[in-house]
């Protein structure tokens, strides 16, 4: 398929802008001015419509079918919930109008932040991360400013993450200048309690866990490890990428975590568009409050608010309040579940367990526990007998008609897949899926080839990464085309559109 | 294409995958099969400049592949005087030749007591068999 | 009763429980200790219907006074542009709105081609040779900024401006302890930075962050702040509006080594704030220090040409605690956003709208000072789409009185800045017109004092 630039010529446009020819027409110092105008596409408006939907027909979301990419809860989004974020009440809002212009858009903030509240079991909730990674590194400068106020910032140096950990974790570490511990991971998945006895003392800031863990399942000695943090005075981060397991279960300030990051775009629903937006609020015990970004969202006898007089916040991590538009998005969402949110994680859970009941013989099984809402199989038993890998399996997925599992995450289990179905899947999607599987796994017995050369409906087939990283190609080579009219090369054999 | 597995006796070994080849005042240094097989085929090497400094057991560059980037760690301390510059030019050189012409830096000695902490093959072989 | 998100009826949950070889739900959860468990309900209203969901969002948005409701010349970093109808058209396709990172790039050849094109345009819009595909917004894409710096440079100071938006500073100021950076401001002189000063507080700096145009719309002496920051060996960063680009120079062509920005006036609505997207561009040699994802292209097995995620071992999911960010979500969507406004306003289109709103401000520029006589406050200064007025009373309150006449005015530059407190910022897009300028002119004449 051709690039929008390769289908461009100059004089052709889609758009027309407003002009004053009445007006004195600006003058710009020299030395400012544009020389080169930018390569841009012409093209008029139908073949952008066309190259874009084209494009959308090469690509495979929760719309088009199942999607079990484990630990980003590939849920579906619901429609009305980009009709809602449309209404110009709220698309075509500035973020620096008056508050008492902003009424609504601050209630509905709010109220966002007393569900997040109710839901994690604690109490002060910020909305401005615009991520996961960022409410990580929201939640760590809470902690290191926690610990400055009290002057034992110098101190508590130390941060510890279980090797089960999401790379954001550690990365989130570097950024706000801890030094990370790492803790030992037992064979029953927990945490290991005697590993992290010997890590934990007075030199420690906090743990960043995710509970139930990037293996899927629950540390059965969360009790424990919760005694050994507060009782060192540490800190508990709640990674709240796997909160899909336990809304309306378990609430992360109930299992005794202080901070908690939600992510909105894996339990609450809003879309992943291609990998990002996204949402990252903190949910804080009240001994953090005070650190908390600013502005802080109120509520008075007179309306909303905006607080900026908290002379202890940690300061700003984004523009404004946050990403508001997929506010809109989650609170719709879950205003639609309200406490049934139970019955979300409830199937969540469900369907997790089933697939992984159906494929566990297939496939290894590293933890023999009952899962949560995800759940790692090894594809180490393939490898060893027939020489096939866990990418193997999820390029054969794709001539299924399914997106893979995440693969080879965690780090501890060889050959991983990741599979996480979420609560929105019927049962005759899951007994496909497990079909599938199976039969995947009697292909790498009977034909390998067929997983070896997988995939083979899509778009393209197996890409050179190694040639992309080597010689990095990362924009369009304009230089080497100078003449596009004259650009005839040859097309490579089609491939057949669609999934 | 990657070389076979081997482990030569001219080299001595350190337990992060690393040899380093003596020659009088100086040694060559470079990663092992091992380490190679681990991360795939090499796509960049990030390399100290000449004249830095080394550390004993210190990282003293990265390579990458696609999916894993791994310290290069030194088995002893001393002077950069030469990088490979083959390497630089097509790192997956290392996968086809780890212990020829896949040699990352060349260093003036600090301390030649430190060859006695390294591993001779047998020693390293133990490592291997622990992995 | 089922819910319209979940699949299951009764009869499956049986079957699928005997699978699991477990007797009830509950027991799926066993392995969670008693005292951890809820109990209870959440405390929480009652589920809605979509109708009744509908008429509740309706009354909050109801409640916010857009620019659909109000005649708005407010700017400060977030612009009333118009975003056409094809940016919602392909957005709304849910092969890309409801997909995720493009990690299985089989899956994924539409996004993935997406971002390479929105690169491509990035680097054509600010001269530079590599861009990301996208960061949160225009003030944490200066955070990452600062870290690139740091490693690049290996010195430990930031300079920015103080005509720079402070929410940028603001942000900047968040980041830099944790990366062990210290933030020093360099004051404005008449609503631009002198590049002399600029100089000797970039003396052992990483990196100097400065805003084109500015927040006070004005334009700053780029070539001479980007010379400045080359002579003190500091790395030249410029924070640019991307709308300015086809009239203004880009950064790449003055000089500097990083160009950034937040992207929403290409192609986002307002949306209260977000979501939005920053985008991030850099020389050639800066490639391997680049934050977020980055597609590359390549072929594949068959010899086609393909697109994949590259140099990922920069990233958090490889390289872990050395990543160059922690980023893994970013704004993909509304990058795109932003591929397909750029692509609907092709260079003429993008040098028009320039040209407009320059024109367009310079008019009301002309009505303020006639019909409101009002004064302006860096008048020497030439200025993009936004200028300073002083309006002789403090800012805010002409701002309620204003609006109370169904205009809103500008920012009150008082919040951010001391001694401007009568000071009015107006900015100007090419979705306003003459008779909407004379009207504000009219306005601020009733409720302001010269």
């Amino acid at each position: 398929m051709k690039l929008i630039y390769e289908k461009s010529q100059p004089g052709r446009r889609a758009s027309l802008v407003p002009r004053h020819a009445n007006l004195a027409a600006a003058e710009l110092p020299d030395e400012l001015r544009r020389r080169t105008p930018p390569r841009l596409p012409e093209v008029p408006e139908f073949e952008l419509v066309r190259h874009f939907t084209e494009l959308s027909t090469r690509n495979f979301g929760v719309d088009t079918g199942f999607y079990p990419l484990g630990s980003c809860t590939m849920k579906y989004n619901p429609r009305i919930n980009e009709r809602l974020v449309a209404l110009p009440g709220f698309a075509s809002l500035h973020p620096l109008q008056e508050e008492d212009g902003v009424q609504g858009a601050l209630e509905l903030e709010w109220r966002l932040q007393e569900i997040l509240a109710e839901v994690t079991g604690l109490h002060a909730v910020s909305l401005q991360p615009a991520a996961g990674s960022q409410g990580e590194l929201t939640g760590l400068m809470l902690v290191r400013a926690y610990f400055e106020d009290r002057g034992e910032s110098d101190q508590r140096r130390k941060v510890v993450i279980p090797d089960t950990a999401h790379g954001t974790n550690p990365a989130s570490v570097t950024m706000t200048g801890y030094e990370l511990t790492h803790v030992k991971t037992d064979a029953r998945g927990n945490i290991d309690v005697d590993d992290l006895r010997e890590r934990v003392d007075e030199h420690t800031a906090a743990l960043m866990l995710t509970n139930p863990s990037t293996l899927g399942l629950f540390d059965e000695n969360i009790e424990q490890i919760a005694e050994i943090f507060h009782g060192a005075g540490a800190l508990m981060y709640y990674d709240g990428a796997n909160l899909n397991a336990v809304c309306g279960i378990s609430r992360p300030g109930d299992m005794g975590f202080d901070i908690v990051h939600i992510n909105l775009h894996k339990t609450f629903s809003q879309p992943h568009g291609g990998g990002g937006p996204g949402g990252g609020p903190v949910a804080v015990r009240d001994i953090l409050e005070p650190f908390l970004p600013v502005p802080v969202v109120t509520r008075t006898a007179e309306g909303y608010a905006l607080d900026f007089d908290r002379p202890r916040s940690i300061g700003k991590v984004r523009g404004y309040t946050g990403p508001f538009g997929v506010f809109v998005r989650s609170y719709a969402f879950m205003r639609t579940y309200g406490p049934r949110l139970r019955e979300m994680s409830e199937a969540a859970v469900l369907n997790a367990n089933y697939v992984l009941a159906r494929l566990k013989n297939a496939y290894e099984l590293p933890f023999d526990r009952l899962c949560m809402h995800e759940f790692v199989l090894s594809a180490r038993n393939l490898k060893r007998d027939y020489g096939v890998t866990a990418t193997d399996v999820a390029k054969r997925l794709m001539d299924y008609g399914f997106h893979p599992p995440t693969i080879y995450f965690p780090l501890i289990v060889p050959e991983a897949l990741m599979i996480e179905p979420t609560e929105s899947e019927t049962k005759e999607t899951l007994d496909a899926f497990c079909d599938a599987m199976l039969e995947i796994a009697r292909e790498a017995r009977e034909s390998p080839e067929l997983l070896k050369d997988a995939p083979h409906h899509r778009p393209v087939q197996r890409l050179d990464e190694v040639r992309a990283a080597k010689q990095p190609v990362v924009k369009f080579g304009f230089d080497a085309h100078p003449d596009l009219t004259a650009d005839r090369r040859p097309v490579a054999a089609d491939a057949p559109k669609g999934v | 294409m990657a070389a076979a597995e081997s482990y030569p006796d001219d080299v001595k070994y350190h337990r992060e995958h690393d040899w380093a080849r003596i020659d009088g005042d100086e040694a060559v240094l470079g990663i092992t099969w091992f380490a190679q097989d681990a991360l795939g085929e090499l796509v960049h090497f990030e390399a100290p400049t000449q004249g830095s400094h080394v550390t004993k057991d210190s990282a003293y560059g990265e390579v990458e592949s696609v999916k894993a980037v791994s310290d290069v760690i030194a088995p002893l301390s001393g002077e950069v005087l030469e990088v490979n510059q083959a390497v630089l030019d097509a790192p997956e050189t290392v996968n086809e030749d780890p212990y020829g012409a896949g040699w990352l830096v060349r260093i003036r000695l600090e301390d030649r007591a430190e060859v006695d902490d390294l591993l001779d093959l047998d020693a390293y072989k133990q490592v291997l068999a622990e992995q | 009763m089922s819910h319209p998100y979940l699949g299951l009826t009764d009869d499956d949950r049986s079957a699928m429980l005997a699978t699991i070889g477990v007797d009830s739900i509950d027991e799926l959860f066993r392995d969670l200790p008693r005292a951890v468990r809820l109990g209870r309900e959440l405390d929480l209203e009652r589920a809605l219907t979509e109708h009744e969901l509908a008429a509740h969002l309706t009354e909050l948005a109801g409640r916010n006074v857009d620019t659909t409701r109000e005649l708005s010349f407010l700017g400060a970093g977030i612009y009333d542009h118009y975003v056409p109808a094809v940016v919602d058209a392909v957005l709304q396709r849910g092969e890309l709105l409801t997909a995720y990172t493009p990690y299985q790039p089989e899956m994924s050849q539409g996004v993935l081609q997406a971002i390479f094109e929105y690169q491509t345009a990035i680097c054509e819009l600010t001269g530079m040779d590599v861009s990301n595909a996208s960061g949160y917004d225009g003030t944490t894409v200066a955070a990452d900024a600062c870290f690139i710096a740091k490693h690049a440079t290996g010195k430990a100071r930031i300079v920015v401006t103080e005509a720079t938006n402070p929410q940028i500073r603001q942000v900047v100021k968040t980041y830099a302890p944790g990366f062990g950076l210290e933030v020093v401001e360099v004051p404005h002189s008449d609503g631009t930075t002198d590049p002399d000063e600029l100089r000797a507080a970039a003396e052992g700096a990483a990196a100097v962050i400065f805003q084109q145009p500015n927040m006070f719309g004005c334009l700053e002496p780029a070539r001479e702040l980007a010379a400045a920051a080359s002579d003190a060996e500091a790395l030249g960063i410029a924070h640019v509006d991307p709308l300015s680009l086809g009239v203004l120079e880009a950064p790449g062509a003055y000089g500097c080594a990083i160009a950034l920005g937040e992207g929403q006036a290409a192609g986002n609505f307002p949306s209260y704030g977000g979501p939005h997207y920053g985008f991030l561009a850099a020389r050639q040699g800066f490639i391997r220090r680049m934050p977020g994802r980055i597609v590359g292209e390549t072929v594949d097995t068959a010899g086609r040409r393909g697109y994949v995620l590259t140099l990922q071992t920069r990233e958090q999911h490889i390289r872990r605690e050395k990543a160059t960010s922690n980023i893994t979500t970013n704004q993909t969507l509304l990058a795109l956003g932003g591929l397909v406004y750029l692509t609907w306003l092709g260079p003429q289109g993008l040098r028009e709208l320039g040209e407009t709103c320059l024109a367009l401000s310079a008019y009301a520029k002309q009505q303020l000072q006639e019909r409101a006589g009002l004064e302006l406050v860096f008048s020497e200064k030439t200025t993009f789409k936004e200028f300073a007025v002083r309006v002789g009373r403090n800012a805010r309150d002409v701002v309620a009185a204003a609006r109370e006449r169904g205009v809103h005015p500008g920012y009150a530059l008082g919040r951010d800045y001391e001694g401007l407190d009568d000071v009015l910022l107006v900015a100007v897009t090419e979705k306003r017109t003459p008779d909407e300028i004379d009207r504000l002119a009219e306005v601020l004449a009733e409720v302001a004092r010269s």
